[in-house]
């Protein structure tokens, strides 16, 4: 029997009965929309997460100094001055590190004009915006020679400019830090929120040697707050770890009794915790959506195997004529799977719709894929098999003369 | 009279049928047995006419002769194959290719047009679209009705359903055509057409007709009378005197 008749016959038998088929349908509907919409909803989540983790930049390490006790009282992490520009630059050169960033920062006033504005000021060099994954919009960024020659330049962020220039375009302004003059050669692109919720747009950069000297007067000459190293990929992360603490053991001259004056933090170990509980969630979803599906199953189960029984006599007179089992087997399986394709991709329509709608109206972000349509749809294809073989084999399996005496 | 059978050789005979018999289990024991060791042979162009009275094993003796039902024992051999050593697919071939059923209820699909109904058998033999309909067209054409074609099976006659289901039969150029009672339904006139159309098949085509009848008129068409009582023959023989 050739491919095309037995869709035929599957085709029309499923017409026959409109109503029942469309309730069978209806079931498929709703579990494959409602797996769209969820794998939406999971997956908008995940976009915000890995977002937020691309802003911050991947693959980083933060090390902090050691803390001071002075008289019993314990500064806490970051007091002791122990991290240098130079212990930065010895960490760049590690083959596990792709490259260190020195960061010397503080709190300022800043003013243009009648305004004014306090932020983060950070003392840092070229290499920062590389490893925090940022770009300057215009203007340029910092280069070696601001560095050494401690110049008076600044590197804004949108905030800052919104704040404190308006409309008025910034670049090659001179405006003031602490009341010293430092001329803008470039605005920094927006990004938004950090995962802690700062406002990261609102920072000022300058050079680190000009932070040092000019503006928070550092009472232990060459030391930074802390330092940002970016391994080259996430395997090299542990390797990189390793390294650093050795190298800053080595060059802050600890013995093996002494403990660390120093903490090397893996920033993204805290991302990846965030990312992989958003893929839980996505996950889950997921899972309780198919449940739905399976119930869809079951409901298509159950219309074949009433199908079945009232064309008892039909199913006789078809192997009368020299239907073989694989034939008849073919025409039900064929028809359950016509039933769950087509409730398949309706419902993998209205769950782009509803995808579409509460995206628009919740503002909750859902993001469809085609993969997660392309899943759902042979989801839906597979219950038709799964839940369509039982009947079609009940119905293959009836003894011919039975089947035709059948009332 | 049962000179039908002799001067041929058993080898030639296009259904032959030994110690036949089948007992059905039901829950309340073994009931008496529907066949009860029949032996018979039906040799190519015959026109064999089957009658008993109800329960005499004469529908049995179909359902097995038909392939739609197994013997508890004995043997049958269809066109010299044993058809106890073929499988549930060489079964649905012989009776695609080999053999024609004409019920007496009409079993066509009610749901598909007359010459799909036709066309049917075709569609499990592999035919194409095309062709399929070239045929149905041709059969029906042969009884009388072409002009019927695109119609719903209940929008016809019983005579004229009957005629279909034998074009049905046709389709695949059967050698055998199994009628199980196929004038039941009908009145007197068109059970006469009925009849003529199978006279014509056995005696132009030569294809062997085996039909179930309970009205010695209908049997009277045939050239052979096979009697069933209780599970076995009891007469065999012309159809003259009956």
């Amino acid at each position: 029997m050739n491919f095309s008749a037995v869709t035929g016959e599957a085709w029309r038998s499923m017409g026959v009965n409109r109503l029942r088929a469309a309730l069978a349908m209806l079931g498929m509907v709703i579990g494959v929309a409602a797996v769209v919409l969820m794998l939406a909803i999971g997956q908008g989540t995940q976009a915000i997460v890995n977002d937020s983790i691309a802003s911050m930049g991947s693959n980083l390490f933060i090390i902090l100094s050691g803390s001071t006790t002075s008289g019993g009282l314990r500064a806490g992490m970051g007091s002791a001055p122990t991290l240098t520009l130079e212990d930065a630059r010895a960490i760049g050169k590690l083959p596990s590190v792709k490259t260190s960033a020195p960061v010397y920062s503080g709190t300022a006033q800043l003013g243009y004009g009648p305004n004014n504005w306090s932020t983060v000021v950070n003392g840092v060099t070229p290499e920062y915006l590389e490893v925090r994954n940022w770009a300057v919009e215009s203007g340029r960024n910092l280069d070696e020679g601001d560095v050494r020659s401690a110049a008076r330049v600044a590197l804004i962020g949108k905030t800052v400019v919104f704040n404190l220039f308006a409309d008025e375009p910034p670049l090659g302004k001179t405006m003031r830090i602490k009341n010293s003059p430092f001329t803008i050669v470039g605005v920094l692109e927006a990004k938004g929120q950090s995962m802690d919720g700062r406002d990261q747009d609102d920072s000022v950069l300058v050079p680190v040697t000009t932070a040092q000297s000019k503006l928070f007067g550092n009472p232990f000459p060459g030391t930074v707050r802390f330092i940002m190293a970016q391994a080259p990929s996430k395997e090299m992360m542990t390797e990189a770890e390793g390294d650093i603490g050795q190298l800053l053991r080595i060059r802050h001259r600890l013995r093996n009794d002494m403990e660390n004056d120093f903490t090397v933090r893996n920033l993204t170990a805290t991302a990846q915790a965030a990312a992989s509980s958003a893929q839980a969630l996505s996950f889950m979803l997921g899972a309780i959506a198919s449940i739905s599906l399976i119930v869809g199953g079951i409901g298509i189960m159950n219309i074949m195997l009433v199908s079945v029984t009232e064309r008892t006599r039909e199913i006789g007179i078809r192997m009368s004529i020299g239907a073989k089992r694989r034939d008849i087997l073919q025409q039900f399986l064929l028809e359950a799977v016509f039933i769950c394709t087509l409730g398949g991709l309706i419902g993998a329509m209205l769950g782009v719709a509803g995808a579409w709608a509460v995206s628009a109206l919740a503002e909750m972000p859902a993001v469809v894929t085609g993969s997660s349509i392309l899943v759902a749809f042979l989801f839906a294809a597979g219950t038709g098999i799964f839940f369509g073989w039982y009947p079609a084999r009940k119905a293959a399996y009836l003894k011919p003369v039975e089947a035709l005496r059948h009332e | 009279m049962a000179d039908s059978r002799s001067g041929r050789s058993d080898s030639d005979a296009l259904i032959r049928v030994e110690t036949l018999a089948k007992r059905y289990e039901t829950a309340a024991g073994t009931t008496p047995p529907a066949l009860n060791g029949v032996d018979l042979a039906i040799q190519p162009g015959e026109f064999v006419a089957v009658m008993g009275p109800s329960g005499s094993g004469k529908s049995t003796f179909m359902n097995i002769l038909g392939c739609l039902d197994t013997p508890t024992s004995g043997a049958y051999y269809l066109d010299g194959r044993n058809v106890a050593e073929l499988s549930d697919d060489e079964l649905a071939t012989l009776r695609n290719r080999l053999i024609g059923f004409v019920f007496q209820g009409f079993n066509l699909l009610k749901r598909i047009s007359v010459a799909d109904n036709v066309a049917l058998p075709l569609v499990y033999a592999g035919e194409g679209k095309s062709e399929r309909r070239r045929r149905a067209l041709e059969l029906l054409d042969q009884v009388g009705l072409a002009a019927h074609a695109d119609k719903q099976p209940n929008q016809l006659s019983g005579g004229q359903q009957q005629r279909v289901a034998i074009a049905r039969a046709l389709s695949n150029h059967p050698r055998l055509i199994l009628a199980d009672e196929p004038t039941g339904n009908l009145d007197t006139h068109t059970s006469e057409e009925i009849m003529d159309i199978f006279t014509r098949l056995n005696r132009d085509q030569g294809i062997t007709v085996v039909l179930v009848t309970h009205e010695a008129d209908i049997a009277h068409h045939a050239k052979r009378l096979v009697r069933f009582r209780d599970g076995n023959v009891v007469y065999d023989g012309g159809v003259k005197g009956i």
